[in-house]
């Protein structure tokens, strides 16, 4: 079963479109990167996985059911919506009294051992934690409920390098523990590259593209060929593959290509690209279909 | 859902209850001290023989004469008119409006709970604690204020505060709890369409006033059928007539030559010329120039009939009731429909 379903969704607020014509197969059993840039819609893709909002065209389902349509859907997703948002005036102990009191599946241990591990105090109130404290609550009581599939809606983005870092290792140690699906969201690369096994790219709007994040290092290629712009290589299109950007510097082309290169074209460098790569070529090409002056920018690069 | 509910408004519970604590020290203790004086006053036991009227003037005397009992009176019923204010701007509007503004329903609306059983739980604990504080007060304030009403009411320039004249009529019995419940959805309601406390708040409040103004003026006359009395309008009843500036002419109830109707709201009372018509004074010679006693006897002339329109004092418990259902159906039909902008809210 696919963790979420989505067909041909989209959400309208009032004349713009923040999710346009999403087509999405998220396989159970993942852990799967959301990432584009600020604004791509990516909080309304994961608002519209948990039933905060309703689609204004496609449909969406999401492990078998319709978003927060009854109690039994809302157990078996788990949210840490933006901001990670906690009650200022209730202490941690309260927060874990109130993941106790509205779950059926309350994991009380759980709860208890990653608040002792991170060493908070109980007693402390949730405004006066520190973010990346907060962040760490917000996560102990989303895991502690045993969802099915955990969303995390950029959790790490108000975090300082340190916070960052200590939140991704306790969420993949988490993750590793447990046999739940996530879907985190980042604007960064890096933060999700190094959890997560399956990726989507969203940017103004549009999925750019989707897939496990293995099959998405296989399928790309990063080819450099001698001479800049005016040259053979600033035009040329090796056969049997897509060209996703092209970069003319003075002295050489780069292209990232999906697709079988053949090896042994002597013109082109082969290497494989990291995966920052591959997501900044899709962003790089979503933007320069955005703009009228798609062109002339790729002249000036 | 209810630990979470309580957690969030227990603060506001504690407060509310130590200050009713401390009103029904100060009603309680002084309660007794005034039944002692009705009991005293020898009205208990006034029947058809003797005159109860000047009885209850003597009491009526007794205890303004103590400036507390007034104070405590006027202080009660003022509490209970203002409360229903309070429960809607300060524990209704802010109920959704705050979790919206905090960010915070991003967390309770993804936990096992339907938006709509968070509503329901919400409005529950918080509209029982507004009833309760509605009800325990207002027990205390019947009971206290018990032997003024029994007396025909608190004397005014006009007649008397019985306790089914506007004023009175909410700040006793079951209205009270009514009125709370129903302001305090309307600030539910208020704070999910506006979704900003204090304009919220500030709303609410208006609304809140603009209701209790309107309702007793345009519908709470309509609830019961008030009962007719009518008498000639003779010399002894033109004593206190009242005059308006366009020379309408009300002539006062329970005087001598009047009808006596202690303890009724009076819904209406007009002065009526033979031919069924509302007597205006016109602008007569006899009025401007000559005595009073001349001016009267004029009047008196006209064989004016007065037709009070009124609800007897039985009719108390009966409008209490009534009134109390329909403001609660309303209150729950307002909570209703605020539960259905929630499910919906921000979707």
């Amino acid at each position: 079963m696919e963790t979420i379903e989505a067909r041909s969704l989209g959400r309208q607020y009032g004349q713009r479109w923040a999710l346009t014509d999403c087509t999405l197969d998220v396989p159970a059993g993942t852990v799967t990167g959301l990432v584009g840039p600020n604004g791509a819609g990516k909080t309304t893709l994961l608002n519209l996985v948990t039933g905060m909002l309703k689609p204004t065209t496609g449909s969406i389902r999401v492990l078998g059911g319709t978003p927060a349509s009854g109690r039994d859907q809302l157990r078996k997703v788990g949210y840490v919506a933006q901001e990670t948002p906690v009650y200022a005036g209730l202490s941690v102990a309260d927060h874990l009294k109130m993941g106790q009191h509205m779950n059926a599946r309350w994991d009380a241990g759980l709860a208890a051992g990653r608040i002792a591990q991170l060493g908070l105090d109980p007693r402390q109130k949730a405004g006066r934690l520190s973010g990346g404290q907060r962040a760490q609550l917000a996560l102990t009581l989303a895991v502690a409920r045993r969802p099915e599939l955990l969303i995390l809606d950029e959790p790490v983005a108000s975090l300082d390098p340190l916070a960052r870092r200590e939140f991704l290792a306790s969420l993949a140690e988490t993750v590793a523990a447990s046999d739940m699906s996530v879907v985190m969201s980042s604007h960064l690369v890096s933060d999700l590259e190094r959890v997560c096994d399956y990726l989507i790219v969203l940017v103004a709007s549009r999925v750019q593209v989707a897939g496990p994040v293995d099959d998405l290092l296989a399928a790309h290629r990063l080819l450099t060929g001698a001479g800049g712009a005016g040259s053979d290589h600033a035009e040329a299109v090796p056969a049997g593959c897509e060209v996703i950007t092209r970069t003319r510097t003075p002295g050489q082309t780069t292209l990232l290509v999906r697709g079988d290169v053949p090896g042994s074209d002597p013109a082109w460098a082969v290497t494989r690209p990291g995966l920052e790569d591959i997501v900044l070529a899709y962003m790089g090409r979503a933007d320069n279909r955005a703009g009228d002056g798609a062109v002339a920018l790729e002249g000036i690069r | 859902m209810s630990w979470l509910t309580w957690r969030q408004f227990r603060i506001q519970a504690l407060v509310a209850g130590i200050v009713l604590a401390a009103l029904a020290i100060i009603y309680c203790y002084t309660g007794p001290q005034l039944r002692h004086l009705y009991n005293s006053s020898g009205l208990t036991g006034c029947g058809r023989h003797s005159d109860c009227q000047s009885l209850a003037v003597t009491f009526m005397n007794n205890v303004k004469a103590d400036g507390v009992y007034a104070a405590l009176f006027f202080a009660g019923a003022l509490i209970l008119i203002v409360l229903p204010a309070i429960m809607g701007a300060f524990w209704g509007a802010p109920l959704v409006t705050r979790e919206l503004e905090t960010g915070t329903y991003r967390l309770a609306w993804n936990q096992d709970v339907t938006r709509t059983r968070w509503m329901a739980i919400k409005l529950g604990i918080v509209g029982l604690g507004a009833a309760a504080l509605a009800g325990l007060f207002s027990l205390i304030f019947t009971w206290w204020a018990g032997p003024i009403d029994y007396a025909g009411g608190f004397p005014n320039n006009l007649g008397y505060f019985t306790r089914l004249s506007p004023l009175m009529f909410v700040a006793r019995g079951l209205a009270p709890v009514g009125y709370a419940l129903l302001a305090f959805a309307v600030g539910v309601i208020i704070g999910v369409m506006i979704r900003r406390t204090v304009p919220a708040m500030a709303i609410t409040i208006a609304v809140v006033v603009a209701f209790q103004f309107l309702w007793p003026t345009f519908v709470r006359p309509h609830l019961l059928t008030p009962d007719r009395a009518s008498a000639p309008v003779t010399l002894l009843g033109l004593n206190d007539m009242i005059v308006s500036h366009t020379g309408v002419v009300t002539v006062p109830i329970n005087q001598p030559g009047t009808p006596q109707l202690s303890g009724a709201w009076v819904v209406s009372n007009t002065s009526l010329t033979p031919s069924g018509h509302a007597f205006v004074l016109p602008q007569t010679s006899i009025c401007a120039a000559g005595s009073i006693t001349q001016c009267d006897a004029w009047i008196a002339g006209h064989h004016l009939t007065q037709v009070v329109r009124y609800l007897p004092a039985s009719d108390f418990w009966p409008l209490q009731w009534y009134e109390t259902s329909v403001l609660l159906i309303l209150a729950v039909g307002v909570g209703g429909a605020a539960t259905w902008r929630v499910r919906r809210l921000l979707t």
